[in-house]
């Protein structure tokens, strides 16, 4: 049986591919999405963590991040839609009015 | 090596195999898809855990209702692959990915220095006690302290969910008169 120890190290690398993603994409659907991998490599820690301590909380705040996410997928593509009619580009470097 | 062990490893390659091509893809449409298998493997991941309710709102939320929204957004904006640099407008950030690429590597090897000390110090083998697995895989079980424990987080979470829900229609809303 896989020990909680396989479940974290699994989580580091789902968790270390999102990262890598937000910051090597220039398409920000594609930020958005591996936003979303970092969120489930938490999710998964929470549950594997969960199930050790015999208890049920773990399950419970998994539940609650994904409300999160859910909310958090809704308003972001709202804001990526309304960049896209401004500039008519998906790449964060296009707006860069506000840089110096 | 038992059944369980197995599934572990096949569930967790496909997991981070797609993961992968998901931030190696130009074209957004492939990645929500890969994304999806990705969700599915970690729904099977959760099953091991005897978390049968987290998986089943893994494949529904997950699966389901977020990444269609995802799938929606990228067919209405049609803009299907990620445009190449153009020289004249911007300079390529090349100095920023290889930073990048760096800090993820650093982020993976202290992760990964944190499981091995940390946890290993902590936990011991990191086994699972079988005997508690029937208790939390239920349902019923769930559903009690959700809404005893954690009643109040709950009901916030509507508000949080309204406050979303208003504030996606009115960014996403066109802003010339004729069409409000």
């Amino acid at each position: 049986m896989a020990t909680l120890n396989d479940y974290l190290v699994l989580s580091a690398v789902l968790f270390t591919i999102g990262a890598a993603g937000v910051f090597l994409r220039r398409n920000l659907i594609t930020i958005l999405l591996a936003v979303e991998i970092m969120l489930n490599a938490v999710n998964l820690t929470f549950v594997a963590f969960g199930r050790y301590h015999g208890s049920v909380d773990g399950q419970i705040i998994v539940f609650f991040v994904m409300t999160v996410a859910a909310a958090e997928a809704a308003v972001g593509l709202a804001i990526v839609i309304a960049m896209f009619r401004h500039r008519g580009s998906l790449n964060p470097d296009a707006f860069r009015t506000l840089k110096w | 090596m038992s059944g369980d062990l197995i599934l572990f490893y096949v569930f967790a390659a496909v997991a981070v195999g797609t993961s992968l091509l998901v931030i190696g893809q130009r074209n957004p449409i492939y990645s929500v898809l890969l994304l999806i298998a990705s969700f599915g493997a970690l729904a099977g991941l959760y099953v091991l855990l005897d978390a049968p309710f987290v998986a089943v709102t893994q494949i529904i939320v997950y699966a389901g209702a977020i990444m269609v929204l995802f799938l929606f957004v990228v067919m209405l904006l049609n803009a299907p692959r990620e445009e190449p640099i153009d020289p004249e407008r911007l300079v390529e950030p090349q100095g920023a990915r290889r930073f990048g690429v760096v800090l993820a590597v650093f982020l993976l090897a202290e992760l990964g220095w944190a499981v091995a000390r940390g946890a290993r110090a902590l936990f011991g083998s990191g086994s699972f006690d079988r005997a508690r697995g029937e208790q939390i895989s239920s349902v019923r079980y769930i559903g009690q302290v959700l809404y005893s424990d954690y009643a109040f987080a709950f009901e916030v979470t509507s508000i949080l969910i309204l406050v979303a829900m208003v504030g996606a229609v009115l960014l996403a809303r066109r802003h010339d008169e004729k069409q409000v």
